[in-house]
């Protein structure tokens, strides 16, 4: 079974800082990394990707892979202007209170769950 | 039909938009899906690489009812060894661009791996030319 982005939100505790009106989109998978190209080579349509990085290219990332959404970690404050450019391109942008590693187990087990 | 671009080296912020904006355009025609994603993996990674290491260059889309046709021409220092530039995990990016989270070596081979015809040349001092084709 797939789950949505709001459910996912809601039940991890995320909160939304960008995409409001998209967090129907389902999502299946994650895909954690810091490095840009590394998520525009492996990561899949659909998927929730787990960063720390915070400027305005991680919108044109989402937005050219059509990710479901953005979670970052650790509360990382993101400027005005990079969410303002998430609207624009219809990214959502979660964050996270936690760290990339609880963050991505959080999400792993509840993904697991889903499956089950 | 064709689509002309400014890409200027160093400018982050406006980084990724030629890329996003040929993606629009395809989506208007019926292009599978998994074909767009791979243009827009390849335009990407070749428009950051502009953005990254030239001063500035032009990116020259050709949209036909075959496929997308684009070149990429830039002034900057050019590739010493095309070879290696290759090579994943090779990259000669500066610490600052490496913190962003780019320069991990994965631009070309991204490419490579998202295009079904990719020729690379450069004059090392001038500036690098690339062309990529991707088959609709």
């Amino acid at each position: 079974m797939k789950t949505n982005v709001r459910q996912l939100m809601q039940e991890l505790g995320f909160t939304c800082l960008a995409g409001e009106a998209y967090l129907d989109r389902h999502t299946e998978g994650a895909y954690l990394s810091d490095l840009l190209s590394d998520v525009m080579g492996k990561a899949e349509a659909g998927m929730l990707w787990i960063t720390a990085q915070v400027h305005r290219n991680i919108v044109a990332v989402a937005s050219l892979k059509e990710l479901s959404a953005i979670i970052v970690v650790n509360e990382r404050q993101v400027e005005p202007e990079v969410l303002a450019h998430a609207e624009e391109e219809e990214v959502v942008i979660l964050s996270s209170g936690k760290p990339a590693f609880e963050t991505a187990g959080m999400l792993y087990n509840h993904l697991r769950e889903v499956e089950c | 039909m064709r689509m002309h671009f400014e890409i200027e080296g160093g400018d982050f912020t406006a980084a990724g938009r030629a890329s996003s904006e040929v993606k629009k355009t395809l989506k208007q025609f019926n292009i599978p899906p998994e074909v767009l994603r791979k243009v827009a993996i390849a335009l990407y990674e070749a428009e950051m690489n502009v953005v990254a290491h030239a001063w500035s260059g032009t990116m020259d889309a050709d949209i036909l009812p075959e496929g997308i046709h684009v070149v990429m021409e830039d002034k900057g220092p050019g590739i010493e060894d095309i070879e290696r530039a290759m090579e994943e995990g090779f990259s000669t990016a500066t610490e600052e661009v490496r913190q962003m989270g780019f320069g991990a070596g994965m631009g070309l081979p991204n490419i490579r791996k998202n295009s079904d015809r990719m020729v690379l040349t450069s004059t090392p001092g001038v500036g690098t030319r690339l062309e990529i084709t991707v088959a609709f």
